[in-house]
């Protein structure tokens, strides 16, 4: 014998299950990490970088904090913030260069790592990159590092700043766009880059 | 017993929230007293509509209980009754409305204004810059708008980040501030005093800690305040203050504050120029102490989470001179 009301008790049923996993969704979010301990931010600054300055390993602390100034929507969000704040734009534009190099473009002077371009920020690089370490604090240094890693990323990141509400110039920060012309082969799009550090 | 007297108690509380230097029941400006008449009429209005409607029902209530025992009523009279409460509700609703309409348009921003504020809000605080004659902008600050009393200011409001809204109650009516979209505002107090407003918008995680505060001085007063605001920061004549100063200029503070008169331009933070004579720090977080500004620079983070001053690493020392600096900043 069949009930004729059990379909709609199996649908009343799928929608609260639907509502339940939706609300446990919303409140089981990433928490938003606002004040770094003092002495973790002191331990930012400890990574180790190789004798030419490119690439080197990360701090600890780092780790055990999930990377997350590379994946985390906040911080990808603030380093976004302190781009425009710090002038990037002067040198770099939107991220397709222009006095300084682009980042966009899949070519990387010092490589990809965040301890790199965390180094570039901070200490300078030659050719016209000033040093920032007494303008930022070394937090800004990794929140701002791991935007730029971003945009210029060869894999796309789940985690991205908010959108810009004036007129696109370029693909959004989670499209990877370094990939799109990676592909098409770094020499092709900068055949002259920079001299060999 | 009890419950009467928490609903006493609770009553008086808020009522006593009335008053005070924050509160549109309190007008001290033509645009606050006309929003203030609105108000008070439309509430006395409705209040008197509320007690004849329950004077009606029940006397209806009493005869209805008769006209069960004695017969029905006519249809005839049924409809005129309906007919004139509706065109009643529709008369007072218009006049309401008109009313409201009225009140809104006399509240509108004179050209004629002498005087012109810009006031910028971001994330979480007020940006005041003041123009000179020539309408070039002559000197900033935060979180504290100076006015004249007795005179029309007209308030040009922007925003760089999300919607905010301006909203000093005893002076004048709320207005949003859209980014890209310069808004204008009448303010004017009829008497000397501090009004304090604060954001009527949400605006994100500290939006209740985003006040300003209205001073309202007589002309002579005002006069002299632009005068000490126009000049560049004195150079710190204590040993302390003077290593204060060395400090702020080598760390980050300088990279995102100003203060005129050193090589500190920073543009995305408050112009600290005379932040020792502005009564609070943090959008009215706190009072301006040496204290609380040793508490903000040491932890920024903890007082106001999410706001975008970092926490700088600094030793005590640094950390005591920067106070001594920050409130030698009169």
């Amino acid at each position: 014998m069949k009930d004729t009301r059990n379909p709609n008790r199996a649908f009343v049923a799928a929608a609260f299950l639907l509502i339940g996993v939706g609300a446990w969704l919303g409140w089981f979010r990433q928490a938003r990490e606002l004040r770094t301990d003092p002495p973790v931010a002191a331990d930012l600054d400890q990574f180790r970088l190789m004798p030419n300055a490119i690439s080197g390993t990360p701090p600890e602390s780092y780790f055990a904090q999930g990377k997350l100034y590379e994946t985390d929507a906040y911080n990808l969000s603030q380093g976004k913030r302190l781009y425009a704040w710090f002038g990037c734009s002067t040198c770099h534009g939107d991220g397709r260069g222009g006095v300084g190099p682009s980042f966009l473009d899949g070519w990387w002077l010092y490589g990809p790592e965040m301890v790199s371009i965390v180094a570039s920020i901070r200490d300078g690089r030659p050719h016209g990159m000033p040093a920032f370490h007494d303008r930022m604090t070394i937090e800004q240094i990794w929140q701002l590092a791991g935007y730029v890693q971003t945009i210029g990323s060869y894999t796309p990141k789940t985690a991205a700043p908010s959108r810009n509400d004036d007129k696109q110039t370029r693909p959004a920060e989670n499209r990877g766009p370094a990939k799109i012309l990676f592909d098409e082969g770094p020499a092709g799009v900068h055949p002259d880059q920079g001299p060999s550090p | 017993m009890r419950a009467p007297r928490i609903g006493l108690l609770s009553t008086g509380v808020l009522v006593s929230g009335c008053s005070g230097s924050q509160s549109a029941l309190n007008p001290y400006g033509a645009p606050a007293v006309h929003v203030e008449h609105l108000i008070v009429g439309i509430v006395v209005l409705s209040g008197v509509i509320w007690l004849l409607v329950m004077v009606m029902l029940a006397l209806a209530l009493r005869r209805g209980r008769r006209a069960e025992t004695e017969g029905q009523t006519s249809e005839g009279r049924l409809t005129m009754t309906v007919s004139a409460a509706v065109a009643v509700t529709v008369a007072i609703i218009a006049g309401m409305t008109i009313a409201s309409f009225y009140t809104t348009r006399s509240m509108g921003v004179p050209q004629s204004a002498a005087l012109t504020i810009t006031v910028r809000a971001q994330q979480w605080w007020w940006q005041v810059i003041y123009a000179g004659s020539d309408g070039t902008p002559t000197f900033q600050t935060a979180n504290e708008i100076h006015i004249p009393v007795g005179q029309d200011v007209r308030l040009q409001l922007e925003s760089t980040d999300v919607i905010h809204s301006f909203w000093v109650p005893s002076l004048a009516g709320k207005q949003d501030l859209v980014p890209g979209r310069p808004n204008d505002l009448l303010l004017r107090a009829e008497k000397p005093g501090i009004y304090r407003g604060q954001c009527a918008e949400f605006c994100g995680l500290q939006h209740s800690h985003m006040a300003v505060m209205v001073v309202a001085e007589a002309p002579a007063d005002y006069a002299r305040w632009i005068t000490s605001q126009r000049a560049d920061a004195k150079m710190p004549a204590d040993p302390d203050a003077a290593s204060g100063q060395a400090a702020f200029l080598a760390k980050p503070c300088a990279a995102c504050h100003t203060i005129r008169g050193t090589q500190a331009t920073g543009t995305t933070g408050p112009d600290l120029t005379h932040i020792g004579s502005r009564q609070t720090i943090a959008a009215g977080l706190l009072e301006t102490t040496r204290g609380s500004l040793a508490a903000w620079i040491a932890d920024p983070q903890t007082l106001k989470p999410g706001n975008n001053m970092p926490m700088v690493p600094l030793t005590s020392i640094e950390l005591q001179n920067i106070c001594a600096y920050m409130d030698s900043l009169k």
